[in-house]
């Protein structure tokens, strides 16, 4: 169900300032969500001033310098941190996006941070995301095949393996999938861009042999219909690849096995 | 109720509906359709500006404006019960849902109905 305002235990309020060392010339201002299940407290927004000169270009290094540096307590993910694992996906500036590959300098004025949209929170700026993996799971993402496997790789053509780029690429760092208003409003049932994007990912394969039980899996009101072509997916993607090109194809190709 | 359900078996939900497809084709078709219906219908209004009452009437009762104009309520409240049914999905749930989506389509078929009666009684001059 739309839910337009927060519910009470969710109001985010005024938290701390952290200032940063006397001396610092070129501050700048980071506004970090934070709630932890442990204390009741409802979220609160901190201020951490950082001093740019000491600081790496990019919003992870930040963060990473406020964790080392001036709060330990400030939770988030991030592991690879150049735009290959996906982990470090937040809100940032309004927008989802990798902390790992955004510019601090691309923003203008105070930093906000958040975690990623209408996911319940674990702690801080790491979002539970038990739900969209669970859903990646049902889309059964592996290559299925019943005739007997060849004695050396299953071959495509060039133009065959063409058709996976601007798929293959997808880092499943949910995104696109947490910016969509639809997935926001019947997230359990509508898959999800980042989802529908790896389901076309295997319908395109030319080595997959399930195509028809796909199909008839996604043929849903919910678990595919739910996509309004709102292109917030497209407009997010870190990697700047298309879920809802993606979609569009999968719509396409029940249409096509039907006229 | 707590839920306890592994979180693949709430994914995967009732399984899938096999349905979806039928709704969307529809909608797209009725929409190709409205475009020339909606032009021929606003110019039509626009050239029967000030005209008076025998005027419209023996305009309606050419067969083709008869045809044209129930093409246009039909298809149009078709459309329109298909798109309101997308609404409900995306922002009602449980019983409101149902009960909205069931009106919405016995009032666009009492509407659909009621205005293709009024232009055949009209045009065939009942």
């Amino acid at each position: 169900m739309a839910e337009f305002t927060l519910p009470a235990n969710s109001k985010v309020g005024v938290g701390e300032t952290y200032k940063a060392p006397t001396g610092a010339k070129n501050i700048k201002n980071f506004k970090v969500y934070r709630w932890t299940p442990e204390d009741g407290k409802n979220p609160r927004i901190d201020t951490y001033e950082v001093d740019l000169d000491t600081c790496g270009p990019m919003i992870l290094d930040a963060l990473i310098k406020i964790k080392n540096e001036t709060d330990s307590s400030l939770t988030f993910r991030r592991s690879c941190r150049e735009g290959v694992c996906g982990s470090c996906a937040m809100n940032i500036d309004g927008t989802n996006t990798l902390a790992c590959t955004k510019y601090i300098s691309d923003v203008k004025g105070d930093i906000k941070v958040y975690p990623l949209p209408h996911m319940p929170v674990v702690k801080d700026l790491v979002p539970d995301l038990t739900v969209p993996y669970a859903q990646l799971a049902s889309i059964e993402p592996w290559l299925k095949s019943t005739t007997q496997p060849p004695t050396r790789e299953r071959i495509q053509s060039p133009e065959e393996r063409a058709k996976l780029d601007g798929l293959w690429e997808c880092i499943l760092c949910f995104c696109c999938s947490t910016s969509c208003p639809s997935y926001w409003w019947q997230g359990e049932r509508y898959l999800g861009p980042a989802i529908l994007l790896q389901a076309y990912r295997w319908l395109a394969d030319s080595r997959d042999e399930a195509k028809g039980e796909r199909l008839d899996n996604l043929e849903d009101p919910f678990r595919l219909y739910r996509c309004h072509t709102i292109m917030n997916c497209t407009k997010t993607c870190p990697k700047s690849l298309n879920p809802a090109k993606a979609i569009a194809e999968i719509k396409k190709m029940l249409v096509e096995r039907t006229i | 109720m707590t839920d306890r359900r592994t979180p693949l078996a709430r994914a995967r939900g009732l399984g899938s509906a096999k349905d979806g497809l039928h709704h969307w084709w529809i909608q797209r078709l009725t929409a190709i359709a409205l475009i020339p219906l909606v032009v021929w219908f606003a110019i039509s209004l626009v050239m029967l500006s000030g005209a008076d009452y025998p005027v419209v009437r023996a305009w309606i009762g050419s067969p083709l404006v008869m045809v044209l104009l129930i093409l246009t309520v039909g298809v149009g409240l078709h459309h329109g019960q298909l798109g309101l049914q997308v609404v409900w999905e995306d922002y009602t749930e449980g019983a409101l849902r149902v009960v909205l989506i069931v009106l919405t389509k016995f009032l666009a078929a009492l509407f659909g109905l009621g205005a293709i009666v009024a232009v055949l009684r009209i045009g065939l001059g009942g």
